[in-house]
């Protein structure tokens, strides 16, 4: 049988640890995001000097496993004396921060990847009538280019987020009181598997539906010029 | 009668093809050029070296009397010396294309009050009542909310037209405005650049429509082979053809018009 009572009694600890998750992901998403759209821009650039290191960043980063990656920022820099030393270290020694950074580089590599796929997917016409009308590069750039294919690349960017939101569960990996980690311990304490991962699951699936319904209706909004119109056959 | 556009000795060649040779071309004010000629003669070439879509090797272009600089680049294509005044002078000749090439995103009102807001500097409510003006000019006011995708090809073609005339330029190109139209809505589009010809504007057109080039055109030039073959008004041009080429073009051309 379930023991419900058990879930019951560490509700409080599950909805901490939903906390964890949900500030990482968002303070991560934000970042990564933010990141992501100039990276992107560089990544098209004609100029190898900009699309090169880009694209040299964007490989390593989905080239690697995440928790690698966590491991190195995690363990990894403290190695260095010149980091310990570093008026940064009150910040690097914190697992909540080199989660976030771990999390931040990570998506942001494959949110680049993803932008810059929809930046090369817009139609060559439409760049080429902003040309003929005399609109400036930077007006190409941030009328037509960026706001087409942030559009484009919004049902996939969806996706990424119910992955990041996911893989924050390894940040269970450096001691952060997340999801995940909460599960395990219900798990060590009472020894009862389905109720501890059962809870966890049922919470990420919560979370699940939350960023997809929050996509449904931005997609209904930004991609209403792609949508039947009402009557249309 | 004031010179619109003046393109001179215009060069154009792809890798060791030459598309483009020692053609020249000028529109004065009220003059509507067809441009006419086989697919693969230049035509189409020709018009986007007109606003530097397509970088000629050689020529030299003015517009409404202010000379284009350009300047060779690595390759030997011609660029603008300076960027900002290509962008002034784009904004004088504006295009309408094959495609329509409507942004997707923007509706059909943000398409038109785009560039005279970027780019002629006009406040929202200045290129909202002159976008209205023109929509209702090529008679798709009523879609002023609509996306392109949502529009039949002859709407986004009478769009394009609208957002191409709300710059109010010195010269519109038009690159075979209704090669992509389905045959039954050819005519509309036709019909509202009938009106802007009847209005006195300064077009230069490449066309297969031989009918329209004949009736609107003031002046017909025929490329093959990127050379101007023949050049005149469209009844000297069309009743007494001088090379067995444009003879030969235009049986072929009434032929299938006659088909049509």
């Amino acid at each position: 049988m379930i023991d419900l009572q058990i879930i019951q009694d560490n509700l409080p600890a599950f909805l901490d640890g939903a906390r964890v998750t949900i500030l990482l992901l968002l303070a991560s998403a934000v970042a990564g995001l933010s990141l992501s759209l100039p990276l992107a821009v560089a990544r098209v650039s004609a100029n190898p000097f900009l699309s090169r290191p880009v694209f040299l960043f964007t490989y390593v980063l989905r080239g690697t496993p995440l928790l690698v990656q966590l491991f190195m920022v995690y363990f990894g820099l403290a190695q260095f004396d010149m980091v310990r030393d570093s008026s940064l270290w009150p910040l690097l020694r914190e697992p909540w921060f080199c989660a976030w950074i771990a999390f931040t580089l990570n998506t942001a590599a494959y949110t680049t990847e993803m932008l810059a796929g929809a930046l090369r997917a817009t139609p060559a016409g439409e760049v080429e009538a902003a040309r003929s009308l005399g609109l400036t590069g930077f007006d190409i750039y941030t009328r037509i280019l960026i706001p087409g294919a942030v559009r484009r690349a919004l049902p996939q960017y969806g996706n990424e987020l119910v992955m990041l939101m996911h893989a924050t569960s390894i940040a269970s990996a450096v001691t952060l009181v997340e999801i995940t980690r909460v599960a395990r311990d219900v798990h060590a304490n009472s020894l009862l598997a389905v109720e501890a991962f059962g809870t966890a699951a049922l919470f990420y699936l919560a979370l699940t539906l939350c960023i997809t319904g929050l996509f449904r209706l931005l997609e209904r909004r930004l991609l209403r010029h792609l949508a039947r119109p009402a009557g249309a056959s | 009668m004031e010179i619109k556009l003046q393109a001179d000795n215009i060069a154009k060649r792809y890798g060791s093809i030459d598309v483009l040779h020692d053609v020249s071309l000028q529109a004065r004010a009220g003059d509507v050029i067809a441009l006419i000629g086989a697919s693969g003669s230049g035509k189409s070439t020709l018009l986007r070296c007109l606003n530097l879509l397509e970088r000629p090797h050689a020529g030299c272009l003015t517009v409404a009397g202010e000379r284009l600089a350009l300047t060779p680049d690595r390759t030997g294509e011609l660029t603008a010396a300076d960027p900002a005044q290509l962008r002034r002078l784009r904004a004088r000749l504006s295009m309408v294309f094959q495609q329509f090439n409507l942004w997707g995103h923007m509706n059909v009102l943000r398409n038109v009050i785009e560039a005279p807001i970027r780019v002629n500097g006009l406040s929202k409510a200045e290129a909202v009542e002159r976008a209205e003006h023109y929509l209702a000019r090529v008679g798709v006011l009523h879609r002023r909310d609509a996306y392109p995708a949502h529009l039949s090809g002859g709407e986004q073609q009478r769009v394009a037209i609208a957002r191409a005339l709300a710059m109010e330029p010195d010269v519109m190109l038009f690159d075979e405005p209704t090669s992509a139209l389905d045959p039954e809505l050819v005519g509309e589009v036709l019909r509202v650049m009938r009106g802007l010809a009847e209005e006195g504007r300064t077009m230069v057109v490449v066309t297969h429509e031989m009918a329209f080039a004949r009736d609107v055109g003031s002046q017909l030039v025929f490329l093959h082979k990127g050379r101007i073959e023949e050049q005149g008004t469209p009844s000297d041009l069309m009743t007494n053809p001088q090379s067995d080429r444009l003879r030969t073009f235009l049986a072929s051309s009434l032929h299938r018009a006659g088909h049509a």
